[in-house]
Protein backbone atom coordinates (compact mmCIF):
# COMPACT_ATOMS: atom_id res chain seq x y z
CA UNK A 1 0.00 0.00 0.00
CA UNK A 2 2.73 2.03 0.98
CA UNK A 3 4.31 1.72 -2.88
CA UNK A 4 1.21 2.41 -4.30
CA UNK A 5 0.24 5.93 -2.13
CA UNK A 6 4.07 6.74 -2.78
CA UNK A 7 3.47 6.69 -6.39
CA UNK A 8 0.31 8.57 -6.01
CA UNK A 9 1.91 11.07 -4.14
CA UNK A 10 5.05 11.27 -6.96
CA UNK A 11 2.21 11.43 -9.95
CA UNK A 12 1.00 14.28 -8.57
CA UNK A 13 4.27 16.21 -7.83
CA UNK A 14 4.84 15.89 -11.09
CA UNK A 15 1.71 16.88 -12.45
CA UNK A 16 1.92 20.22 -10.29
CA UNK A 17 5.60 20.70 -11.29
CA UNK A 18 4.90 20.58 -15.17
CA UNK A 19 1.90 22.59 -14.10
CA UNK A 20 4.15 25.40 -13.10
CA UNK A 21 5.76 25.49 -16.56
CA UNK A 22 2.09 26.71 -18.02
CA UNK A 23 2.91 30.26 -15.83
CA UNK A 24 4.78 32.75 -17.38
CA UNK A 25 6.34 36.55 -16.74
CA UNK A 26 3.18 38.73 -15.66
CA UNK A 27 0.37 36.81 -15.93
CA UNK A 28 -2.89 36.80 -13.62
CA UNK A 29 -3.54 33.41 -12.64
CA UNK A 30 -6.64 31.15 -10.59
CA UNK A 31 -5.48 27.91 -9.31
CA UNK A 32 -7.94 25.90 -8.20
CA UNK A 33 -7.98 23.02 -4.93
CA UNK A 34 -6.34 19.94 -5.28
CA UNK A 35 -2.97 19.41 -7.74
CA UNK A 36 -3.28 23.05 -8.70
CA UNK A 37 -2.70 24.12 -5.15
CA UNK A 38 0.78 22.91 -5.18
CA UNK A 39 2.14 24.52 -7.70
CA UNK A 40 3.31 27.64 -6.34
CA UNK A 41 6.61 25.46 -5.00
CA UNK A 42 7.76 24.88 -7.81
CA UNK A 43 7.22 27.86 -9.49
CA UNK A 44 10.61 29.19 -11.36
CA UNK A 45 11.17 31.94 -8.32
CA UNK A 46 11.78 34.65 -11.71
CA UNK A 47 8.93 34.42 -12.85
CA UNK A 48 6.78 36.54 -11.02
CA UNK A 49 2.96 36.38 -11.42
CA UNK A 50 -0.46 37.30 -9.27
CA UNK A 51 -2.49 34.85 -7.93
CA UNK A 52 -6.30 35.35 -8.12
CA UNK A 53 -8.41 34.18 -4.93
CA UNK A 54 -12.40 34.05 -5.78
CA UNK A 55 -13.29 35.60 -2.37
CA UNK A 56 -11.93 38.63 -3.42
CA UNK A 57 -8.15 38.93 -3.47
CA UNK A 58 -5.46 39.45 -5.95
CA UNK A 59 -1.89 39.22 -5.20
CA UNK A 60 -1.89 36.31 -2.94
CA UNK A 61 1.49 35.48 -0.82
CA UNK A 62 2.36 31.99 0.89
CA UNK A 63 0.94 31.10 4.30
CA UNK A 64 1.42 32.86 7.66
CA UNK A 65 3.31 31.98 10.35
CA UNK A 66 0.65 30.82 13.22
CA UNK A 67 1.04 34.26 15.01
CA UNK A 68 0.89 36.32 11.62
CA UNK A 69 -2.61 35.29 10.92
CA UNK A 70 -5.61 37.01 9.89
CA UNK A 71 -9.24 35.47 10.34
CA UNK A 72 -10.09 38.33 7.22
CA UNK A 73 -7.39 37.09 5.32
CA UNK A 74 -8.09 33.89 3.33
CA UNK A 75 -8.18 32.06 0.31
CA UNK A 76 -10.33 30.03 -1.67
CA UNK A 77 -9.60 26.83 0.36
CA UNK A 78 -10.49 29.35 3.66
CA UNK A 79 -6.80 28.61 4.84
CA UNK A 80 -5.23 32.00 6.28
CA UNK A 81 -3.03 33.49 3.54
CA UNK A 82 -0.73 37.13 3.31
CA UNK A 83 -1.10 39.22 0.73
CA UNK A 84 1.96 40.38 -1.50
CA UNK A 85 3.54 43.18 -2.67
CA UNK A 86 1.08 45.46 -5.04
CA UNK A 87 -1.88 43.45 -3.46
CA UNK A 88 -5.44 44.47 -3.96
CA UNK A 89 -8.73 43.05 -2.35
CA UNK A 90 -12.09 43.63 -3.76
CA UNK A 91 -15.57 42.17 -3.75
CA UNK A 92 -17.27 39.17 -5.05
CA UNK A 93 -18.48 40.75 -7.50
CA UNK A 94 -15.91 42.63 -8.98
CA UNK A 95 -13.91 39.47 -8.14
CA UNK A 96 -16.04 37.47 -10.59
CA UNK A 97 -15.77 40.36 -13.19
CA UNK A 98 -12.41 39.59 -13.48
CA UNK A 99 -12.95 36.09 -14.34
CA UNK A 100 -16.25 36.26 -16.85
CA UNK A 101 -14.63 39.17 -18.09
CA UNK A 102 -11.61 37.36 -19.68
CA UNK A 103 -9.09 39.13 -17.84
CA UNK A 104 -7.56 36.08 -15.98
CA UNK A 105 -4.60 34.69 -18.35
CA UNK A 106 -4.80 30.79 -16.90
CA UNK A 107 -6.96 28.56 -14.55
CA UNK A 108 -5.13 25.83 -13.84
CA UNK A 109 -7.84 23.31 -11.96
CA UNK A 110 -8.34 19.62 -11.05
CA UNK A 111 -10.42 17.92 -13.21
CA UNK A 112 -12.54 14.17 -12.73
CA UNK A 113 -13.18 13.77 -16.65
CA UNK A 114 -12.06 15.70 -19.72
CA UNK A 115 -14.12 14.79 -23.10
CA UNK A 116 -12.18 15.41 -26.23
CA UNK A 117 -14.05 18.60 -26.95
CA UNK A 118 -12.76 19.70 -23.88
CA UNK A 119 -16.00 19.48 -21.94
CA UNK A 120 -15.02 19.26 -18.26
CA UNK A 121 -16.55 17.60 -15.12
CA UNK A 122 -15.40 18.62 -12.15
CA UNK A 123 -18.11 19.62 -9.23
CA UNK A 124 -19.92 16.55 -8.67
CA UNK A 125 -20.44 12.63 -9.13
CA UNK A 126 -23.65 10.97 -9.88
CA UNK A 127 -25.23 9.76 -6.76
CA UNK A 128 -22.64 11.25 -4.20
CA UNK A 129 -23.00 14.05 -1.97
CA UNK A 130 -23.41 17.47 -3.52
CA UNK A 131 -21.25 20.25 -2.09
CA UNK A 132 -21.74 22.41 -4.23
CA UNK A 133 -19.74 24.26 -7.90
CA UNK A 134 -18.53 27.21 -5.90
CA UNK A 135 -16.57 29.49 -8.34
CA UNK A 136 -15.64 27.07 -10.89
CA UNK A 137 -18.24 27.07 -13.26
CA UNK A 138 -17.20 30.83 -13.61
CA UNK A 139 -13.85 30.04 -14.26
CA UNK A 140 -14.30 27.93 -16.57
CA UNK A 141 -16.02 29.76 -19.01
CA UNK A 142 -14.06 33.12 -17.92
CA UNK A 143 -10.52 32.46 -17.82
CA UNK A 144 -8.79 33.33 -20.88
CA UNK A 145 -6.68 30.05 -21.19
CA UNK A 146 -8.20 26.94 -18.79
CA UNK A 147 -5.47 23.90 -18.47
CA UNK A 148 -6.70 20.96 -16.24
CA UNK A 149 -4.01 19.18 -13.83
CA UNK A 150 -5.11 15.66 -12.89
CA UNK A 151 -4.19 12.15 -12.62
CA UNK A 152 -4.32 10.00 -15.85
CA UNK A 153 -6.86 7.50 -14.53
CA UNK A 154 -9.03 8.06 -11.66
CA UNK A 155 -8.54 5.48 -8.01
CA UNK A 156 -10.32 2.43 -9.63
CA UNK A 157 -8.12 2.88 -13.07
CA UNK A 158 -11.06 4.14 -15.55
CA UNK A 159 -9.95 6.65 -17.82
CA UNK A 160 -10.70 10.37 -16.86
CA UNK A 161 -9.51 11.18 -20.60
CA UNK A 162 -13.00 10.50 -22.64
CA UNK A 163 -14.75 11.21 -25.41
CA UNK A 164 -17.93 12.21 -23.79
CA UNK A 165 -18.24 12.88 -20.29
CA UNK A 166 -20.40 10.65 -17.94
CA UNK A 167 -20.62 12.94 -15.07
CA UNK A 168 -22.04 16.47 -14.62
CA UNK A 169 -20.35 19.33 -16.41
CA UNK A 170 -18.95 22.37 -15.11
CA UNK A 171 -18.34 23.64 -18.66
CA UNK A 172 -18.74 22.96 -22.17
CA UNK A 173 -16.04 23.22 -24.13
CA UNK A 174 -13.70 25.02 -22.07
CA UNK A 175 -10.80 22.82 -21.22
CA UNK A 176 -7.55 24.28 -23.75
CA UNK A 177 -4.69 21.96 -22.54
CA UNK A 178 -4.67 18.37 -19.58
CA UNK A 179 -1.47 17.55 -17.86
CA UNK A 180 -1.52 13.86 -16.27
CA UNK A 181 1.76 12.32 -15.04
CA UNK A 182 1.80 10.72 -18.41
CA UNK A 183 1.50 13.97 -20.80
CA UNK A 184 0.43 17.07 -22.13
CA UNK A 185 -2.28 16.84 -24.20
CA UNK A 186 -4.22 19.49 -25.98
CA UNK A 187 -7.79 19.93 -26.87
CA UNK A 188 -7.75 20.88 -30.75
CA UNK A 189 -10.59 20.37 -33.48
CA UNK A 190 -9.17 16.91 -33.80
CA UNK A 191 -9.85 15.64 -30.11
CA UNK A 192 -6.69 14.92 -27.81
CA UNK A 193 -2.97 15.40 -29.32
CA UNK A 194 0.00 14.31 -27.28
CA UNK A 195 2.34 17.26 -27.03
CA UNK A 196 4.56 15.48 -24.61
CA UNK A 197 5.09 12.28 -23.08
CA UNK A 198 6.58 11.77 -19.85
CA UNK A 199 9.29 9.71 -19.59
CA UNK A 200 9.36 6.23 -18.56
CA UNK A 201 5.78 5.81 -20.83
CA UNK A 202 4.90 5.77 -24.61
CA UNK A 203 2.16 6.59 -26.47
CA UNK A 204 1.00 3.25 -26.74
CA UNK A 205 0.81 3.14 -22.70
CA UNK A 206 -1.48 6.57 -23.03
CA UNK A 207 -3.54 5.17 -26.04
CA UNK A 208 -4.16 2.41 -23.71
CA UNK A 209 -5.42 4.30 -20.65
CA UNK A 210 -7.25 6.88 -22.37
CA UNK A 211 -10.85 6.47 -23.65
CA UNK A 212 -10.94 8.57 -26.75
CA UNK A 213 -8.43 8.95 -29.87
CA UNK A 214 -4.94 10.26 -29.24
CA UNK A 215 -3.01 12.12 -32.12
CA UNK A 216 0.79 12.37 -31.72
CA UNK A 217 1.87 15.58 -32.53
CA UNK A 218 4.74 16.00 -29.94
CA UNK A 219 6.61 19.51 -29.41
CA UNK A 220 9.06 18.43 -27.11
CA UNK A 221 10.18 16.62 -24.75
CA UNK A 222 8.74 16.64 -20.82
CA UNK A 223 9.21 19.47 -19.00
CA UNK A 224 11.18 21.23 -21.54
CA UNK A 225 11.52 24.92 -21.21
CA UNK A 226 9.59 27.26 -23.60
CA UNK A 227 11.27 28.81 -26.41
CA UNK B 1 -29.58 60.79 11.44
CA UNK B 2 -28.16 58.66 13.89
CA UNK B 3 -28.33 54.25 12.21
CA UNK B 4 -27.11 52.87 15.69
CA UNK B 5 -29.15 50.37 17.51
CA UNK B 6 -28.01 47.17 18.97
CA UNK B 7 -28.25 43.63 18.04
CA UNK B 8 -31.89 42.73 19.59
CA UNK B 9 -34.00 45.57 18.55
CA UNK B 10 -31.97 45.56 14.77
CA UNK B 11 -33.53 42.07 14.22
CA UNK B 12 -36.61 42.59 16.38
CA UNK B 13 -38.85 42.97 12.39
CA UNK B 14 -37.38 40.04 11.39
CA UNK B 15 -39.95 37.23 11.23
CA UNK B 16 -40.73 33.55 10.59
CA UNK B 17 -40.50 32.61 6.61
CA UNK B 18 -38.50 35.76 6.16
CA UNK B 19 -35.72 35.77 3.63
CA UNK B 20 -32.10 37.12 4.45
CA UNK B 21 -28.91 37.96 2.29
CA UNK B 22 -25.88 36.98 4.88
CA UNK B 23 -22.11 38.04 3.70
CA UNK B 24 -19.52 35.92 4.23
CA UNK B 25 -17.29 33.64 2.50
CA UNK B 26 -16.78 30.44 4.71
CA UNK B 27 -16.23 31.89 7.83
CA UNK B 28 -14.59 34.85 7.10
CA UNK B 29 -16.66 38.08 7.19
CA UNK B 30 -19.65 36.90 8.72
CA UNK B 31 -22.50 38.92 11.09
CA UNK B 32 -21.91 36.47 13.66
CA UNK B 33 -23.45 39.07 16.08
CA UNK B 34 -26.52 38.99 14.32
CA UNK B 35 -26.91 35.64 13.52
CA UNK B 36 -26.73 34.53 17.33
CA UNK B 37 -29.43 37.45 17.56
CA UNK B 38 -32.16 35.82 15.20
CA UNK B 39 -31.01 32.74 16.94
CA UNK B 40 -32.46 34.21 20.06
CA UNK B 41 -35.69 34.99 18.85
CA UNK B 42 -36.40 32.07 17.32
CA UNK B 43 -37.83 32.72 14.35
CA UNK B 44 -38.48 29.83 11.47
CA UNK B 45 -38.63 29.10 8.22
CA UNK B 46 -35.85 31.30 6.84
CA UNK B 47 -34.84 31.56 3.23
CA UNK B 48 -31.36 32.26 2.86
CA UNK B 49 -29.03 33.61 0.63
CA UNK B 50 -25.44 32.96 1.52
CA UNK B 51 -22.37 32.20 -0.52
CA UNK B 52 -22.01 28.91 2.13
CA UNK B 53 -24.04 28.30 5.72
CA UNK B 54 -21.52 28.38 7.90
CA UNK B 55 -19.98 25.08 9.40
CA UNK B 56 -21.12 22.45 12.61
CA UNK B 57 -22.31 25.50 15.27
CA UNK B 58 -21.02 28.55 13.89
CA UNK B 59 -22.08 31.22 11.36
CA UNK B 60 -25.17 30.19 9.44
CA UNK B 61 -24.72 26.71 10.95
CA UNK B 62 -26.01 28.17 14.31
CA UNK B 63 -29.54 28.35 12.63
CA UNK B 64 -29.49 25.98 10.47
CA UNK B 65 -28.50 23.03 13.39
CA UNK B 66 -31.26 24.77 15.26
CA UNK B 67 -33.45 23.58 12.41
CA UNK B 68 -34.72 27.38 11.38
CA UNK B 69 -33.44 27.67 7.81
CA UNK B 70 -36.23 26.13 4.91
CA UNK B 71 -34.06 27.25 2.06
CA UNK B 72 -30.40 28.22 1.44
CA UNK B 73 -29.15 29.44 -1.94
CA UNK B 74 -25.12 29.04 -1.90
CA UNK B 75 -22.54 28.13 -4.38
CA UNK B 76 -20.75 25.47 -1.86
CA UNK B 77 -22.21 23.66 1.08
CA UNK B 78 -18.36 22.76 1.88
CA UNK B 79 -17.85 20.36 4.99
CA UNK B 80 -20.87 21.23 7.22
CA UNK B 81 -22.30 18.10 7.91
CA UNK B 82 -25.31 18.75 8.94
CA UNK B 83 -26.12 21.08 5.81
CA UNK B 84 -25.50 17.71 3.57
CA UNK B 85 -28.05 15.70 6.22
CA UNK B 86 -31.05 18.13 5.94
CA UNK B 87 -30.43 18.81 2.42
CA UNK B 88 -30.81 14.82 1.85
CA UNK B 89 -33.50 14.22 4.11
CA UNK B 90 -35.37 16.90 2.25
CA UNK B 91 -35.55 19.09 5.62
CA UNK B 92 -33.94 21.64 3.35
CA UNK B 93 -33.85 23.38 -0.23
CA UNK B 94 -30.89 24.28 -1.39
CA UNK B 95 -30.79 26.36 -4.85
CA UNK B 96 -27.22 25.49 -5.84
CA UNK B 97 -26.00 28.68 -8.24
CA UNK B 98 -22.02 29.49 -9.11
CA UNK B 99 -20.23 31.69 -7.06
CA UNK B 100 -20.21 34.56 -9.85
CA UNK B 101 -23.38 34.37 -10.61
CA UNK B 102 -24.72 34.15 -7.18
CA UNK B 103 -22.97 37.71 -6.39
CA UNK B 104 -24.13 39.16 -9.75
CA UNK B 105 -27.69 38.32 -9.19
CA UNK B 106 -27.43 39.93 -5.52
CA UNK B 107 -25.36 42.79 -7.16
CA UNK B 108 -28.73 43.03 -10.16
CA UNK B 109 -30.94 43.18 -7.43
CA UNK B 110 -29.63 45.76 -5.51
CA UNK B 111 -28.58 48.08 -8.91
CA UNK B 112 -32.52 47.12 -10.13
CA UNK B 113 -31.84 45.03 -12.88
CA UNK B 114 -34.16 42.06 -12.73
CA UNK B 115 -32.36 39.68 -15.03
CA UNK B 116 -29.35 39.31 -17.09
CA UNK B 117 -27.45 37.10 -19.36
CA UNK B 118 -24.47 35.09 -18.42
CA UNK B 119 -22.08 32.55 -20.53
CA UNK B 120 -21.44 30.85 -17.15
CA UNK B 121 -23.35 27.02 -16.90
CA UNK B 122 -24.06 27.32 -20.68
CA UNK B 123 -24.27 23.81 -21.85
CA UNK B 124 -24.28 22.19 -18.05
CA UNK B 125 -27.36 20.71 -16.31
CA UNK B 126 -27.38 24.18 -14.65
CA UNK B 127 -28.74 25.51 -17.76
CA UNK B 128 -31.02 22.43 -18.68
CA UNK B 129 -32.33 22.04 -14.75
CA UNK B 130 -30.72 19.10 -13.96
CA UNK B 131 -29.16 20.05 -10.69
CA UNK B 132 -30.85 18.97 -7.36
CA UNK B 133 -32.91 21.71 -5.17
CA UNK B 134 -34.87 18.94 -2.95
CA UNK B 135 -34.69 15.30 -1.93
CA UNK B 136 -37.80 13.22 -0.57
CA UNK B 137 -37.00 11.27 2.80
CA UNK B 138 -36.10 8.37 1.20
CA UNK B 139 -33.18 9.97 -0.42
CA UNK B 140 -34.29 10.51 -3.37
CA UNK B 141 -34.47 13.44 -5.60
CA UNK B 142 -37.87 15.30 -5.31
CA UNK B 143 -37.30 18.15 -7.17
CA UNK B 144 -34.82 19.90 -9.52
CA UNK B 145 -34.37 23.71 -10.44
CA UNK B 146 -35.22 24.58 -13.32
CA UNK B 147 -34.14 25.14 -16.48
CA UNK B 148 -32.59 28.54 -17.56
CA UNK B 149 -33.71 30.24 -20.74
CA UNK B 150 -30.81 30.09 -23.12
CA UNK B 151 -30.07 31.83 -26.10
CA UNK B 152 -27.12 32.93 -28.39
CA UNK B 153 -25.93 36.16 -28.53
CA UNK B 154 -22.57 36.85 -30.64
CA UNK B 155 -22.54 33.47 -31.26
CA UNK B 156 -22.44 32.10 -27.79
CA UNK B 157 -24.85 30.30 -25.43
CA UNK B 158 -26.02 32.19 -22.40
CA UNK B 159 -28.41 31.92 -19.57
CA UNK B 160 -30.63 34.14 -18.46
CA UNK B 161 -30.17 34.49 -14.22
CA UNK B 162 -32.62 36.07 -12.31
CA UNK B 163 -31.92 39.08 -9.97
CA UNK B 164 -32.19 38.62 -6.16
CA UNK B 165 -33.84 40.63 -3.59
CA UNK B 166 -34.20 39.87 0.03
CA UNK B 167 -36.37 41.22 2.90
CA UNK B 168 -33.11 41.88 4.51
CA UNK B 169 -29.46 42.39 4.16
CA UNK B 170 -26.82 41.18 6.64
CA UNK B 171 -23.36 42.13 7.12
CA UNK B 172 -19.75 42.53 8.94
CA UNK B 173 -18.07 45.27 8.44
CA UNK B 174 -14.66 46.50 10.01
CA UNK B 175 -15.73 50.66 10.41
CA UNK B 176 -19.32 52.29 10.43
CA UNK B 177 -20.18 55.69 10.72
CA UNK B 178 -23.19 56.53 12.69
CA UNK B 179 -25.03 56.75 9.00
CA UNK B 180 -24.44 53.77 7.76
CA UNK B 181 -21.15 54.42 5.64
CA UNK B 182 -19.34 51.29 5.59
CA UNK B 183 -15.42 50.22 5.43
CA UNK B 184 -14.42 46.60 5.14
CA UNK B 185 -11.33 44.53 5.61
CA UNK B 186 -9.40 42.31 3.20
CA UNK B 187 -10.96 39.33 2.27
CA UNK B 188 -13.90 39.47 4.91
CA UNK B 189 -15.16 42.21 2.00
CA UNK B 190 -16.60 38.85 0.11
CA UNK B 191 -20.34 39.12 -0.17
CA UNK B 192 -21.06 41.76 2.35
CA UNK B 193 -21.24 44.85 -0.28
CA UNK B 194 -23.39 43.21 -2.45
CA UNK B 195 -25.81 41.66 0.25
CA UNK B 196 -26.31 45.18 1.53
CA UNK B 197 -27.34 46.31 -1.46
CA UNK B 198 -29.85 43.30 -2.42
CA UNK B 199 -31.79 43.85 1.63
CA UNK B 200 -34.90 45.58 1.48
CA UNK B 201 -33.55 46.57 4.88
CA UNK B 202 -29.67 46.31 5.68
CA UNK B 203 -28.11 45.66 8.88
CA UNK B 204 -24.53 46.27 9.37
CA UNK B 205 -22.50 45.00 12.73
CA UNK B 206 -19.31 46.82 12.67
CA UNK B 207 -15.88 46.56 14.74
CA UNK B 208 -15.82 50.05 15.23
CA UNK B 209 -18.80 52.89 14.72
CA UNK B 210 -17.23 56.32 13.94
CA UNK B 211 -19.42 59.55 14.43
CA UNK B 212 -20.48 60.81 10.82
CA UNK B 213 -17.83 63.05 9.04
CA UNK B 214 -14.97 60.66 10.42
CA UNK B 215 -14.38 58.45 7.61
CA UNK B 216 -12.50 60.12 4.63
CA UNK B 217 -15.25 60.44 1.65
CA UNK B 218 -13.21 58.92 -1.00
CA UNK B 219 -12.30 55.40 1.35
CA UNK B 220 -15.87 54.93 2.34
CA UNK B 221 -16.43 50.95 0.46
CA UNK B 222 -20.21 51.18 1.07
CA UNK B 223 -22.05 54.45 1.11
CA UNK B 224 -24.79 54.34 3.95
CA UNK B 225 -27.86 54.93 1.12
CA UNK B 226 -27.71 50.96 1.33
CA UNK B 227 -27.39 50.51 5.51
CA UNK B 228 -30.77 50.80 7.60
CA UNK B 229 -29.22 50.08 10.72
CA UNK B 230 -25.93 49.62 12.46
CA UNK B 231 -24.96 47.72 15.49
CA UNK B 232 -21.56 47.59 17.31
CA UNK B 233 -19.90 43.99 17.29
CA UNK B 234 -19.27 42.39 20.80
CA UNK B 235 -15.54 42.62 20.58
CA UNK B 236 -15.80 38.96 22.25
CA UNK B 237 -16.85 37.63 19.24
CA UNK B 238 -13.91 35.24 17.97
CA UNK B 239 -13.20 35.24 14.18
CA UNK B 240 -12.57 31.59 13.67
CA UNK B 241 -10.26 30.24 11.26
CA UNK B 242 -12.41 27.37 9.19
CA UNK B 243 -9.32 25.91 7.87
CA UNK B 244 -5.27 25.65 7.73
CA UNK B 245 -2.73 25.24 5.38
CA UNK B 246 -1.29 21.61 6.19
CA UNK B 247 2.33 23.24 5.60
CA UNK B 248 4.00 26.54 6.49
CA UNK B 249 6.74 27.33 4.48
Amino acid sequence: MTGTSGAKADARKRIAARGAQELREGMYVNLGIGIPTSVPSFLDPDVSVVLHSENGLLGIGGFPAPEDEDPDTINAGKEPVTLAAGAAVFDSALSFAMVRGGHLDLALLGGMQVSATGDLANWRTAGKLIKGMGGAMDIVRGARRVVILMEHTAQDGGAKLVRHCTLPLTGKGVVDRVITELGVFDITGQGFVLRELAPGTTADEVRGRTDAPVTVDMRRPWGAAWN
Amino acid sequence: MNKVTDAREAVADIRDGASLAVGGFGLCGIPMDLIDAIADRGVHGLRVVSNNCGVDGWGLGVLLDAGRIARMTSSYMGEHAEFGRRFRSGELEVELVPQGTLAERLRAGGAGIPAFYTPVGAGTDLASGGIPLRHAPDGSVAAHAPAREVRVIDGAEVVLERAITCDFGLVHAAVADTVGNLVFHSSARNFNPLCAMAGRITIAEAESIVPSGTLDPDHIHLPGIFVQRVVRARATTPKRVERRAVTAP
